[in-house]
């Protein structure tokens, strides 16, 4: 790096400290190779989101019987399955199931986490231990097993499994956002706030969590990534979005039946699984390196 | 040593109670009770037969009596007969854990054999080649769902070369290679990870320049100095995979058939079987804790600052700070 474009960063990174943390992130996010990739494909993935839409749903209904099973071509791009349905159409559909899932399951976890995180580790003592209890209770329940209980009672359909693999993450987000709440519980800040006769809850959500949030942010981002995995697994599985949905894992549970003589069917719902789930993953380590204080300059 | 253990033991007790409640009101919750599945099952039965079921199973009762009816047999170490196969769920439960633990085994002995040399040269090399190829080879493997893993491989090993069996148990040894590498797969990318950034960590440490400037070789310096102290977050990794692979090995178990507990959690959730599904889950939730606690106990052998920390139980809460110091420094 030339010494102009140096001190042009440097006075950059000046200038956004100044104005906000999170712009400040996303500053040190964006020099960050693989972060950027992680963004773009997300990027990617939400044009897709987007475009499909506005396009008629029944494009992934759609039966050709003369073209079952078509290999990829160019009319096909991701081939035909045994109902001659379009690949290409139902895959790029496919991308609203997992972004739904991994944005709404994470979300609720996020949600039902942190704020039970935060009260363990705010008034400590015998809330925390029933969190806590409760924490390893869910924790200790494995959770695709856990997720398939609760599809089973609650029905197949996409709001299920948002709350079935929600529900699993919840955890997660219980210990990280306790553990980051403890660095921060004890500062003067929090101890000034409360001479100053704030309630409890305004001292916990305006001035503790924002102070420990970047953990709970990196997590954040990788368990948006696990849960599109789990759900894939659970709707391979069957304990999903049921079957005419373009939705991947059903569409890869369906093509497992054709796997020798059209894998092409399988690929293409794999691929766009992992890029999904890679591009988040990216964008965690990213985060991880941005909101690293050892690693700020 | 012995009241650590202990204490964990008894902390079983409050989550074995959660984890069946949990479970008991979400199969309650689910349509249709265990009359169903057996009428389903049953083909013709007259509406006393279907009387004698409901009372049978107290299903005339509230739910909060049928839990305590389970939670008395369980304290009794009753885990109940199932109301679909007939077959008592211990027996199937310890019948099936076997497979499942050789499965874990394997691929835990597989992960840790790809996963750790791969860690140490992406570490030793950190921003060259080889480690930007192995943060790309375990990022890729983080992100792929292990059944399209499990898929790929039966439809290159099974498929196109025809060498190894596609699934099931009844091909010896040769049935095990590819479920053993799919779950191992899994593994090894989250523990190469892991092994990478505590070797990175120790790298930077005095005491291996120390070490260097006294003339030590280089192989002995990350064998001997460099990988005895970061192994511990490597155990943690591991063990925490080896834990999820116990406990959730119901996708690599179905895509391969493979007769393990996992496999008979799925079955079990699918055909209904409340009785077999909450004695898996308990058992699994047991066998989940124990597993944890052994990497814990394991963490004493490797650190001897930890081994201390437990000997003299007394003085621990004042001198575990001092002594981490004392040793890091």
């Amino acid at each position: 790096m030339s010494d102009l474009r140096k001190s042009e960063t440097v006075a950059e990174e000046s200038q956004y400290k100044k104005r906000s943390q999170m712009l400040d992130i996303w500053h040190s996010l964006r020099r960050n190779k693989g972060a950027l990739l992680g963004i773009i494909i997300l990027g990617m993935l939400f044009i897709i989101l987007i475009v499909t839409l506005f396009m008629p749903y029944e494009m992934v209904l759609r039966m050709n019987p003369f073209h079952r099973y078509t290999p990829p071509n160019w009319q096909y791009p991701f081939g035909t399955d045994f109902m001659g349905r379009n690949q290409f159409h139902r895959v790029l559909f496919g991308t609203r199931y997992s972004l739904a899932i991994g944005f709404g399951s994470a979300g609720l976890g996020a949600l039902v986490g942190v704020t039970l995180g935060a009260f363990a580790g705010y008034f400590g003592k015998l809330t925390d231990e029933i969190i806590m209890r409760f924490s390893d209770i869910l924790a200790s329940i494995p959770g695709i097993i856990l997720g398939m209980v609760i599809v089973s009672a609650l029905g197949n359909s996409l709001r299920n499994v948002i709350i079935a693999v929600g529900v699993a993450s919840i955890p997660f987000f219980i210990r990280i956002s306790r553990a980051s709440i403890l660095t921060v519980r004890n500062q003067e800040f929090v101890e000034a706030a409360h001479a100053i006769g704030m309630s409890h809850f305004r001292i916990i959500f305006r001035h503790v969590l924002p102070n420990g949030l970047s953990p709970i942010i990196v997590m954040f981002s990788v368990i948006l990534g696990m849960s599109i995995i789990t759900a894939a697994s659970l709707s391979f599985l069957g304990w999903g979005i049921p079957a005419p949905a373009p939705e991947w894992g059903t569409m890869m549970n369906v093509g497992r039946v054709d796997m020798l003589n059209a894998p092409f069917l399988m690929t293409f719902p794999g691929i766009f699984i992992m890029i999904t789930v890679l591009a988040f993953n990216l964008i965690g380590d990213g985060l991880r390196d941005a909101l690293d204080p050892k690693l700020k300059k | 040593m012995i009241r650590f253990i202990l204490k964990r033991i008894l902390l079983l007790i409050p989550v074995i109670i959660g984890v069946s409640f949990i479970v008991f009101a979400l199969l309650e919750a689910a349509p249709g009770d265990v009359a169903d599945a057996i009428i389903a099952r049953a083909g013709e039965v007259t509406a006393e037969d279907i009387e004698a079921i409901r009372a049978a199973h107290n299903l005339d009762r509230s739910m909060f009596y049928r839990y305590g009816v389970y939670m008395l047999n369980l304290i009794q170490g009753d885990l109940g007969i199932s109301d679909i196969t007939g077959l008592s769920v211990w027996n199937t439960f310890m019948q099936r854990l076997p497979n499942t633990l050789l499965l874990s085994f394997s691929a835990l002995i597989i992960g840790m054999a790809v996963a750790v040399p791969m860690g140490i040269i992406a570490a030793r090399n950190a921003g060259k080649l080889s480690d930007n190829f192995a943060s790309i080879f375990t990022l890729v493997g983080m992100s792929m769902p292990v059944f399209w893993i499990g898929l790929i491989l039966i439809q290159v090993f099974s498929g196109n070369l025809g060498i190894l069996p596609v699934a099931g148990f009844d091909h010896g040894w040769r049935s095990l290679i590819l479920p053993a590498i799919c779950s191992g797969l899994s593994l090894t990318a989250s523990t190469a990870r892991q092994t990478r950034s505590s070797m990175l960590e120790v790298l930077k440490s005095d005491y291996l320049r120390t070490a260097r400037a006294k003339g030590t070789s280089e192989d002995m310096v990350i064998r001997k100095h460099a990988l005895s102290n970061a192994w511990i977050p490597i155990i943690t990794a591991a063990g925490s995979s080896l834990c999820a692979q116990l406990a959730g090995s119901v996708v690599v178990e179905s895509v391969f058939a493979w007769p393990g507990i996992g496999r008979l959690a799925a079955e079990a959730v699918f055909a209904r079987d409340t009785t077999t599904v909450m004695g898996t889950i308990i058992l699994t939730t047991v066998l989940y804790v124990l597993v944890q606690l052994l990497v814990d106990v394991l963490y004493a052998f490797i650190d001897p600052r930890i081994k201390s920390q437990y000997m003299n139980t007394s003085k621990k809460k004042k001198k575990t700070g001092m002594e981490k110091e004392a040793a890091a420094a």
